[in-house]
């Protein structure tokens, strides 16, 4: 019993070690004096997780049962350092870029920040683990009692119960304090990293010890142990292909996917090039794991008795030679492996299950949004902490309901088949940006079903989970679905069966998903962002904000990274962007940044939908469509670029028809101008060359005759004159160049000088002219010649055109609504109406010209009106012809 | 050989002059001065050769010259098509009308008499 209390002690001032060796990290990094920390090294023993007490302990037994099967789970990680480095340095850039913190954060994150996938993710990743820490549980207590009953203490199952707790408690309580110190923005642990890193160290020693003392010690030297090993059962095994293809195949995976593993080879990394070290160094730590486990488990099998078990052999052999420290130093290395295990494994479901679980849900209740109420850096720690029991506990409780019966290889392997679903949707995600969240969905699903249907749960043994039936016969008889043997393919290793069917059918459904919907566009940008992110290490995310809100977001981000590091953040921000106070722009570059440091604290969806409750536009918006755009998705880049293009050709060649139309136009009406003008000018020219002819060649002309003919030409040049004073007036008046000679007079008189000047000339046939004088007494303040320039034009078309018997030409004056109204208004047959819309242009004449004109006159009337800012218009109706000319009443007031 | 000529025109001074010149040179001169009825006025009158306007009120010498030469009795009918309007696709519409001879105002006295002197003859 004293050896027991010693193992006891040992384990204590070791797990006290332990601490203090966390601490001191803790401490270096804070004060900035750990870069030693950050060596490759540490990063490569901090991989050695990957080897649990499954590993320590459970090779040997494994070598024992199956001969060297057990070296598959060495040669597929190393692979996958060697050969797969590139993959990895993805996999650590994108976690770097993106401030990925888990495996469910950059599925989530990579598949448009859905934190539905993350859910699903981190579920599948809880009930892939949580056996695997029941093992790492069950090989502590399994172990001590084993030393226990080396020295005749037989522990009752009930100890055994109370040892599990202890150290499921003692590891939480670890992994609280070194998990969830603060909150990292990187999520960084540098103690557990340097705790994990002794334990490296600590059992590989102890795995070297035995190893030699068992070579040299007990079977005589190398030659000795290989003739030891030819005897043996060992000797005579024969390799499995498939069992091996499946299974180097299911450890890579595992590798690659275990959330623990994930933690240290992804988040915990600090510096890409530790990989390069990591490539050569980590395969090197496995072979010298592998070294000694033949050989132990060859020497075990010769000295123990038959029936023992082949899982501890690490432990019995030393113990059953009566060489206590040995066995001692290989617990404390089987301890290591465990607690090592537990403590990662819990630190990155807890991380999980905070980030995406509990944070949403949290975030969901809070109703005012996260920047105003509630601590939520508090928050985040304590979902932590009781996340990380909660995952611990969950591992006992499957410790003591299971009652650890199964060997121990079998639940490791099962645990990796498991998490190795995680694999199509992250390589897809990573190098493929067809790849939906849709299709990861399915995949996952699909692939997760498959698993626990095929290996799950018949591991927990026929007619427990699964009845006998159905292994043999399927459910409901459907026998393509028998666990074991779909679609009748019998014969096949379970494992193999159960890996082959679920990546198989997880990756074609995940393929075929993927390729039947459309992302969205926060996908394809995010899409982009994974699989070119050695391209764009940063890219728009687009968020876009007001000055006003950088203050919430001053407040949420000090409540989640703390206050400290939140100011500085904000102010080297503010720095960058060339602002002297502490508060920086919300641009899009800033809030991206931000939102990145958040995801570090929080996780991808957490801080996409913190920072959107602030900001606003939280689903995905125009300018999230508009960065896709942006995004190197080249194919709808190119696409709407040309669609753009063939649009501006379309209006550039519509405008281009227009101002072609509107050319047309003013070429035809300019043509059908000139035209007119010509014809005007001709005809009178005409009659000029004809008579100064018939003058010049004709000497029998009577005295009379000479007169007449001169009389025409003289007229017809007198009819040019006119002709083209009008088009020079017109032209004047329409190109607006014309200058207002603004009089003040009184309508009366302008009236009487326009009758008078209209008048002249007129012979016999002289027309009447009807006045209300009264209503003339107006004061005027215009151009008085233009006015009256109008009126006689008007008065003498009256003249000219009135075919009245007694023509009679009455002038209405009148004022409404602040405009002065004259109308001219003649008591002949009036302007057919066909005719009323075109009077106004130019050269339109209208009906049977008895009287010449230019055809000028209404125009220029129209011209001169506008300037004046009045009117002349028809005015149907009254009988005979009518023209009402209207004024603005300003210019009769100003006057009055 | 007639000499008989018909003018059609709305302008009486031009009227005058055409019918000063060709009667001094012997020729018997009708004239009319609006396209309404000149079609049935030519019909009536049979000249030797109608001297017509472009630009005349009601209808325009193009019409009038177009149901002339849609009619047997003056499909051969010698017209001197006279415009004041000188441009290009003029000459041409007189000449799809079935116009004789195209001169543009102002004319020369003499042109018009030797175009109609030619006109007649044939």
């Amino acid at each position: 019993m004293g050896t027991l209390n010693i193992l006891v002690g040992v384990c204590l001032i070791y797990v006290v070690f332990l601490f203090l060796i966390a601490f001191a990290a803790e401490r270096a990094a804070l004060e900035g004096r750990g870069g030693w920390l950050r060596s490759p090294m540490i990063y490569t023993l901090s991989l050695s997780i990957y080897c649990t007490a499954w590993t320590f302990y459970g090779a040997v037994g494994y070598a024992a049962r199956s001969g060297l099967e057990y070296l598959t789970i060495y040669i597929g990680p190393s692979l996958v350092m060697i050969g797969w480095w590139w993959l990895l340095r993805k996999l650590v850039r994108i976690g770097r870029s993106q401030r990925i913190t888990s495996i469910a954060d950059l599925i989530s994150s990579r598949y448009g920040k859905s934190n539905l996938l993350a859910v699903g993710v981190t579920v599948l990743a809880v009930i892939g683990t949580t056996p695997y820490i029941a093992l790492q549980l069950q090989s502590v207590t399994v172990s001590f009692d084993v030393f226990s009953s080396a020295y005749g203490g037989e522990l009752t199952q009930a100890a055994q119960g109370s040892n599990a707790l202890l150290v499921a408690a003692g590891l939480s309580l670890f992994t609280i304090v070194f998990g969830t110190r603060n909150l990292d923005v990187n999520e960084r642990h540098h103690g557990v990293v340097m705790a994990v890193a002794v334990e490296a160290i600590v059992k590989l020693l102890a795995l070297l010890a035995v190893g030699i003392f068992v070579v040299w010690g007990l079977a005589g030297g190398v030659g000795d142990t290989f003739a030891r090993i030819d005897a043996s059962e060992i000797g005579q095994w024969q390799m499995r292909g498939d069992r091996w293809a499946t299974l180097i195949f299911l450890s890579g995976a595992a590798f690659l996917c275990l959330p623990r593993m994930f933690q240290v080879m992804v988040v915990e990394n600090e510096d890409e090039d530790h990989l390069r070290t990591a490539s050569w160094a980590f395969p090197a730590y496995l072979m010298v794991m592998s070294l000694f486990v033949v050989p132990i488990a060859v020497v075990g099998l010769d000295l123990l008795p038959p029936g023992s078990n082949p899982d501890f052999f690490v432990l019995t052999v030393p113990l059953a030679t009566g060489n206590d420290a040995l066995a001692m130093l290989s617990f404390l290395g089987g301890f290591s492996s465990a607690t090592s295990m537990v403590i990662v494994a819990a630190l990155a479901l807890s991380t999980m299950v905070s980030n995406h679980i509990v944070m949403p849900i949290w975030l969901s209740m809070q109703t005012g949004g996260a920047s105003v109420s509630g601590d939520v850096r508090h928050v985040v720690l304590l979902s932590r902490r009781i996340s990380i029991a909660a995952v611990v506990f969950l591992g006992y409780l499957y410790f003591r309901l299971s009652g650890g019966g199964t060997a121990l290889a079998s639940i490791g392997l099962i645990s990796f088949a498991g998490v190795a679903q995680f694999l199509p949707v992250l390589i897809g995600g990573i190098f493929w940006r067809g790849a939906t969240r849709t299709g990861a969905f399915v995949g996952l699903t699909v692939g997760f079903l498959i698993w626990a249907y095929t290996l799950l749960l018949p591991s927990f043994g026929a007619g427990t989970l699964v009845s006998e039936t159905m292994l043999t016969e399927g459910p409901l008889g459907l026998s393509w679905l028998r666990p074991q043997a779909f679609f009748g393919i019998s014969g096949m290793d379970p494992l193999v069966h159960a890996v082959f069917w679920s990546i198989l059918l997880n990756t074609m459904s995940f393929f075929i998903a993927s390729l039947v919907g459309f992302p969205s566009p926060l996908e394809r940008l995010q899409g982009a962002q994974f699989v070119n992110v050695f391209e764009h290490s940063s890219t728009p995310q687009s968020w876009a904000g007001s000055l006003a809100q950088t203050e919430d977001l001053m407040v949420m981000a000090q409540r989640i990274i703390g206050a400290r590091e939140a100011q500085n953040l904000f102010e080297r921000e503010a720095k960058r962007q060339g602002m002297s106070g502490l508060l920086p722009e919300p641009s899009p570059d800033f809030l991206q940044r931000l939102e990145r440091e958040l995801a570090g604290s929080v996780g991808a969806a957490t801080a996409h939908a913190m920072i959107g409750q602030i900001v606003g536009g939280a689903s995905v918006s125009v300018e999230d469509l508009m960065a896709v755009a942006d995004e190197t998705a080249q194919m709808m880049e190119y696409s709407s670029k040309l669609e753009a293009k063939s649009e501006e050709q379309a209006r550039t060649a519509r405008q281009l028809r227009q101002a072609n139309e509107k050319l047309t136009l003013i070429s035809e009406q300019k043509d059908s101008f000139l035209s007119q003008v010509s014809h005007e000018l001709r005809t009178p020219m005409t009659s000029i060359r004809a008579f100064s002819e018939i003058l010049r060649d004709s000497d029998r002309l009577t005295e009379d005759e000479k007169i007449k003919y001169s009389s025409i030409i003289h007229d017809e040049a007198l009819r040019l004159t006119r002709l083209l004073d009008d088009l020079l007036d017109l032209s004047v008046l329409e190109s607006g160049r014309v200058n207002l000679n603004m009089q003040s007079g009184k309508l009366r008189g302008i009236l009487d000088h326009a009758v008078a000047s209209a008048l002249t000339g007129a012979g016999k046939d002289k027309m009447r002219v009807v006045r209300n004088t009264a209503a003339e007494e107006i004061t005027l303040n215009t151009d008085l010649d233009r006015l009256s320039q109008v009126f006689i034009n008007l008065i003498g078309n009256a003249q000219k055109y009135c075919d009245s018997p007694s023509p009679k030409l009455r002038i209405e004056v009148s004022q409404s609504s602040g405009t002065l109204v004259v109308d001219f208004i003649d008591n002949g047959s009036g302007i057919p109406k066909t005719e009323q819309a075109v009077i106004f242009e130019k050269f339109s004449r209208t009906g049977e010209q008895k009287v010449k004109g230019a055809g000028l006159g209404l125009a220029i009337c129209r011209e001169i009106m506008t300037r004046l800012d009045g009117a002349v218009e028809y005015l149907p109706g009254q009988g005979g012809a009518a023209f009402r000319v209207t004024l603005p009443g300003e210019v009769a007031l100003a006057a009055q | 050989m007639g000499k008989n000529v018909l003018v059609i025109e709305d302008e009486p001074n031009i009227i005058e002059a055409i019918s000063f010149i060709l009667s001094r040179d012997g020729w018997s001169v009708a004239t009319h001065s609006n396209g309404h009825d000149a079609v049935g006025v030519v019909q009536g009158a049979m000249p030797d050769l109608v001297i017509l306007d472009v630009m005349l009120p009601g209808k325009t010498g193009y019409d009038i010259l177009r149901e002339l030469r849609s009619e047997d009795a003056t499909q051969g009918l010698p017209v001197l098509m006279l415009t004041a309007k000188g441009q290009v696709k003029d000459r041409e519409m007189a000449e799809r009308a079935g116009a004789s001879r195209f001169m543009t105002k102002p004319f020369s006295n003499a042109e018009v008499l030797d175009a109609v002197r030619e006109l007649v003859a044939g």
